[in-house]
C-alpha cells in the first residue's frame, strides 16, 4: 500500500460528500411547528385597526398564512404568484405584515396588488416570534382544525406551489 | 456589437488555452530534440491568452460604464444612477464578473510567469505554463458554459436592478481583486509543484523559483482577507471583524496553508528536506482556494456571502475540483515514492522547529475546514441540521495558535541541522521577562485583571521580543547592514503577528458597547467618551435617501468632534443600509452605529469603544509588507548561472 494515496483517498472522500451536499438545501430547515396547532394570537387588522383577527376565526377552513413586508425583497418576487392564486379563488390568503410601517405598508399593496382576504398587523414581530419566522417571507398551511400543515420559507414560486401547496390544499379540503 | 466581442474574445482565449495546455507540456515530455517547437509556443500562447481576457473585461467594463441594459448581467448589478465608481467595481459585483475577474487574475498571473522566467530551463518554463494554461481551460469553459457574462436581454430592460447595496462601498473596489490575486496567485506554487513532479526536478532550484511567487500571493492573500475583515468592520454595523463565516473561512484556509507552504518552501530550498511535503502544500493551497470558490459558488452552504448560487454551475465546479486535484494527487502519489528524504537535522534545529509550525498551522486549517464542512457532512449523512458557530472555532483555534506563537521567536534564532535550545533559550532571557512585565502592567493599567488578556499579552510581547534579539544581536555584531532584504520581511511579518495578537486581544479583553434609546439631547458613554445626541435629519444621495443621525462626541467636556452614522435607503432595492460613523486613532476606535427610530423623535443608537481594533489590520499590512520586502531580495533575480551555482554550494542562511 502506498501511503501517498492517502491524500488522494481523503479527497475523493470529501468529493463525495460535497456532491451529496450539493442536492441538498442547507436553507430548508425543519419547522417543529409542522403537525402542531398554529399558535394562538388576535391583533388589528392592517386595513380597518378598530378589527382584529385571530387564528381561530378560520377554524374549519383551509387557509394560507403569509408573512410579508413592504421592506422585503423576495416578497415582491412571489407576489405576482399569490395575486394569480388569489384571483382563482382555490384557498384564501391571510398576510401577517410583520414589522412593517402601516403607511408603508398600504402603498405597497396598492402598488403591487393585494392578494390578501385580508392582511394582520404584526408591528412588533410577536406573533412572528411566536411562528419561529425567521426569514420574510414565509407561508404556512393551516388546516380545518388549525394545525399548521406545510411551511416554505422564502418565496412561494410557481413549482412549490403547484408541487407542494396546491395537492396539500386539495387533500386538506375533502 | 461591444459584449458580441467581449464574448468571442473569451471563445478564443479558450481556444487559446488549449493550445498552451496541451503542446508546451507535450514538447517538454519529449525533451528538447523533439519537444522544441512545442516548448517555444508556452511563452506566445499565455501573452495572447492574456490579452484576449482583458479584452472580454474592457467590453463587459465597457457594458457597465455605457449603462447597457441589454446585457443581463449589467441589468441584474447596475443602475444608470450608480456611481461610475461602483458601475466599474460592479464588474465583479456578481457570480458572472467574478469568476471573470478570477480569469482575469489567473492570465495575469501566467502573463508574469512568462515575462519573469528567463531564468528558468525552457521546459521546466513550458511545464509552468502549460499547467496554467490546463486550469484556464477549465475556468473560461466553466464561465462560457454555464456563467456567460455577456448574455443578451432581449428586449433590454429600462433601467437596472441595481448592485446590491451591501456593495456599494469602496471596499468593493479593493477588496476582491485583492483576494482574488492571493487565491489565484496560489495556482503558480501549484503549477510549479506539478511541473516538478512531471520532471521528476524536485530539487532546491525548484523551491527557489517557487518561494517569491508563493510568497506574493500570500501577502495579496493578506491584505485581501484585512481588508475584507475592515469592510465588515465598519459596513455591517454590528462593530465585529471576524465571524468565522463559511466564506471567510473559505479564504482563511489557503492562508493557513499558504503560510505553511512558505516556511516549510525555506527547509526545501535551504536545506532540501521536506520535498514531498512541500508539494503537498503547494497543491493543497490551491486545491483549498478552489474549494472556496467552490464553496461560495455553489449555495452548499449558508453565508452572509451567498448572492447567486446555482446548483448546475455547482456540479461543473465540483467536477473541475475533481479533475484537477484528484489529477494532481494521483501525480504526487506516482512521483512520491521516488523523491529523496534530502539532508537530515536534529530532533532540535530550525528543521524540526519548522515542522513543527507546518503541523500546527495544517492542523488549525484541518480543524476549520472540518468546522465549516461539519454542517453539510451532517445533512449529507441524514443525521440532522446544524450549524457550527465561532465558539467551536474559537475553542479548536485558539490554542492551536498559542504553541505556534511560542515557536515563532525560536525558529529564526535556532540553527540549521542541529540547535542548541538552552543557548537559545539564554539569548531570549531578557526577552521573556521584558514579555512578562508587559503582560502584567497591561492589565494593571486597565484596571481589569484577566489571565487570558495578560496571556495574549505575553505571546505578542514574546513574537515582537524574539524579532527585537535577532536585530539588536546583528546591530551589535555591526553586520545590519549586511542582512539580506528575506531577513528583515520575516522579522517585519513576525512582528506583524505580534501587532494582530495584541489588536485581537485587547479588543476582545476590553471593548465596551451599549445599545441605547436616545431622544435629542440625551447622552451615553462608553470608555470615557460621550455621545450627545443631537438629533437626526433626512438627506439624498444620488441613488440613496438617509437618514443622518448627529452626534456630539466629547472626552473630559471637550468636544472632539461631530460624528454622522447613516440608515440609507436605496431607491431601487428598499433595503435598509446602516453606515457607521467611527473616529478612528491609534489607540482605541469609537463607533456609532444608527438604529431604528423608537417613537417620535428617539432612535435606537448603538456605541461602541475598541481599544486597540485598528492593530488587526495594521498586523496584517506588516505581515503583507514583509512578504513584498522579502521578495524583494535580490537574490531571488539572480541570472541563471549563479542562479545554479549557489544552489550546488547550499548556500546558508
Amino acid at each position: 500500500m502506498n501511503r501517498f494515496l492517502l491524500p488522494l483517498g481523503i479527497f475523493i472522500v470529501l468529493v463525495a460528500f460535497l456532491a451529496v451536499g450539493l442536492n441538498l438545501n442547507p436553507r430548508e430547515v425543519p419547522s417543529p411547528l409542522i403537525g402542531k396547532p398554529a399558535p394562538a394570537f388576535e391583533l388589528p387588522q392592517l386595513h380597518k385597526p378598530e378589527l382584529t383577527f385571530a387564528p381561530k376565526d378560520m377554524q374549519g377552513k383551509v387557509w394560507l398564512l403569509n408573512v410579508w413586508a413592504s421592506w422585503c425583497v423576495s416578497c415582491r418576487q412571489e407576489h405576482p404568484i399569490l395575486v394569480e392564486l388569489a384571483r382563482t379563488g382555490t384557498v384564501p390568503i391571510y398576510g401577517l405584515n410583520y414589522k412593517d410601517g402601516r403607511a408603508d405598508a398600504l402603498r405597497w399593496l396598492k402598488q403591487y396588488g393585494d392578494p390578501y382576504a385580508l392582511s394582520i398587523a404584526d408591528a412588533e414581530g410577536r406573533v412572528g416570534i411566536d411562528y419561529g419566522v425567521y426569514g420574510v417571507p414565509e407561508t404556512y398551511v393551516i388546516d380545518k382544525a388549525g394545525v399548521i400543515r406545510f411551511k416554505q420559507i422564502g418565496p412561494v414560486t410557481q413549482d412549490v406551489l403547484e408541487a407542494k401547496i396546491l395537492p396539500l390544499v386539495m387533500e386538506l379540503s375533502k | 456589437m461591444i459584449p458580441e466581442l467581449g464574448h468571442f474574445a473569451l471563445i478564443l482565449a479558450l481556444l487559446v488555452s488549449l493550445v498552451q495546455g496541451t503542446l508546451p507540456l507535450i514538447g517538454a515530455h519529449r525533451g528538447n530534440s523533439g519537444g522544441r517547437a512545442w516548448i517555444a509556443l508556452a511563452r506566445p500562447a499565455a501573452r495572447t491568452q492574456f490579452l484576449l481576457v482583458v479584452f472580454a473585461f474592457a467590453c463587459l467594463t465597457w457594458a457597465f460604464v455605457a449603462n447597457d441594459f441589454s446585457v443581463v448581467y449589467v441589468a441584474q448589478h447596475s443602475n444608470s444612477r450608480l456611481p461610475l465608481e461602483y458601475r466599474l467595481a460592479g464588474v465583479w459585483g456578481g457570480h458572472e464578473g467574478s469568476l471573470l475577474l478570477w480569469m482575469l487574475m489567473l492570465s495575469g498571473w501566467t502573463v508574469a510567469v512568462s515575462l519573469l522566467s528567463r531564468h528558468l530551463p525552457d521546459a521546466m518554463t513550458a511545464r509552468v505554463l502549460g499547467v496554467l494554461g490546463l486550469i484556464a481551460v477549465g475556468f473560461l469553459a466553466f464561465i462560457l458554459f454555464t456563467s456567460n457574462p455577456f448574455e443578451r436581454l432581449l428586449p433590454a430592460a429600462e433601467d437596472g436592478r441595481d448592485l446590491n447595496p451591501l456593495l456599494q462601498d469602496p471596499g468593493l473596489i479593493f477588496h476582491p481583486p485583492m483576494l482574488y490575486m492571493g487565491y489565484v496567485g496560489f495556482s503558480i506554487a501549484f503549477a510549479f509543484a506539478i511541473a516538478a513532479l512531471l520532471s521528476g526536478q524536485l530539487d532546491a532550484a525548484w523551491a527557489r523559483w517557487s518561494r517569491p511567487w508563493t510568497t506574493t500571493a500570500w501577502a495579496f492573500l493578506t491584505l485581501g482577507i484585512a481588508l475584507g475583515s475592515w469592510w465588515a468592520y465598519y459596513e455591517l454595523g454590528w462593530g465585529g471583524w471576524w465571524f468565522w463565516d463559511p466564506v471567510e473561512n473559505a479564504s482563511f484556509l489557503p492562508w493557513l496553508v499558504g503560510t505553511a507552504l512558505i516556511h516549510s518552501l525555506a527547509v526545501t530550498e535551504k536545506r532540501g528536506c521536506f520535498k514531498n511535503w512541500t508539494v503537498l502544500l503547494a497543491i493543497a493551497a490551491f486545491s483549498l482556494s478552489l474549494l472556496g470558490t467552490f464553496l461560495v459558488r455553489s449555495g452548499v452552504l449558508t453565508s452572509v456571502h451567498a448572492f447567486a448560487t446555482d446548483p448546475r454551475r455547482g456540479i461543473f465546479i465540483l467536477i473541475l475540483l475533481a479533475i484537477v486535484i484528484g489529477a494532481s494527487l494521483f501525480l504526487f502519489a506516482l512521483r512520491a515514492p521516488k523523491v529523496g528524504l534530502g539532508g537530515s537535522f536534529g530532533l532540535v534545529s530550525r528543521e524540526s522547529l519548522l515542522l513543527m509550525n507546518n503541523v500546527l498551522l495544517v492542523v488549525a486549517a484541518g480543524s476549520v475546514l472540518l468546522g465549516t464542512l461539519y454542517p453539510l457532512l451532517i445533512d449529507a449523512l441524514g443525521m440532522g441540521k446544524l450549524s457550527v458557530g465561532p465558539p467551536y472555532f474559537n475553542a479548536v483555534f485558539v490554542p492551536l495558535m498559542v504553541p505556534l506563537l511560542v515557536l515563532m521567536s525560536l525558529g529564526p534564532l535556532a540553527r540549521w541541522k542541529h540547535a542548541d535550545m538552552a543557548a537559545v533559550l539564554r539569548r531570549l532571557t531578557f526577552a521573556l521577562a521584558a514579555a512578562i512585565a508587559i503582560a502584567i502592567a497591561v492589565p494593571l493599567i486597565y484596571g481589569k485583571w484577566s489571565t487570558l488578556t495578560a496571556m495574549g499579552v505575553l505571546l505578542a510581547a514574546w513574537v515582537a521580543g524574539g524579532s527585537a534579539v535577532a536585530i539588536i544581536e546583528r546591530l551589535r555584531a555591526g553586520g545590519l547592514g549586511a542582512q539580506p532584504l528575506h531577513w528583515w520581511g520575516m522579522h517585519l511579518a513576525h512582528v506583524g503577528v505580534a501587532v494582530f495578537v495584541l489588536g485581537v486581544t485587547l479588543v476582545s479583553s476590553y471593548q465596551e458597547e451599549k445599545d441605547v434609546r436616545m431622544e435629542p439631547d440625551d447622552t451615553v458613554s462608553v470608555g470615557g467618551y460621550s455621545f450627545r445626541f443631537i438629533g437626526v435629519r433626512e438627506a439624498t444621495g444620488p441613488n440613496y435617501r438617509a437618514m443622518v443621525g448627529e452626534l456630539e462626541l466629547s472626552r473630559d467636556g471637550k468636544v472632539l468632534r461631530t460624528m454622522k452614522p447613516e440608515k440609507r435607503a436605496y431607491l431601487t432595492s428598499a433595503m435598509p443600509m446602516t453606515e457607521a460613523a467611527i473616529d478612528t486613532g491609534l489607540l482605541r476606535d469609537v463607533y456609532v452605529s444608527l438604529g431604528e427610530p423608537v417613537g417620535e423623535r428617539a432612535w435606537s443608537v448603538r456605541v461602541y469603544y475598541k481599544p486597540f481594533v485598528d492593530w488587526i489590520w495594521g498586523g496584517c499590512l506588516l505581515m503583507a509588507l514583509g512578504g513584498i520586502v522579502a521578495i524583494s531580495d535580490r537574490r531571488y533575480r539572480m541570472k541563471k548561472a549563479a542562479a545554479s551555482a549557489a544552489i550546488v554550494q547550499g548556500a546558508p542562511a
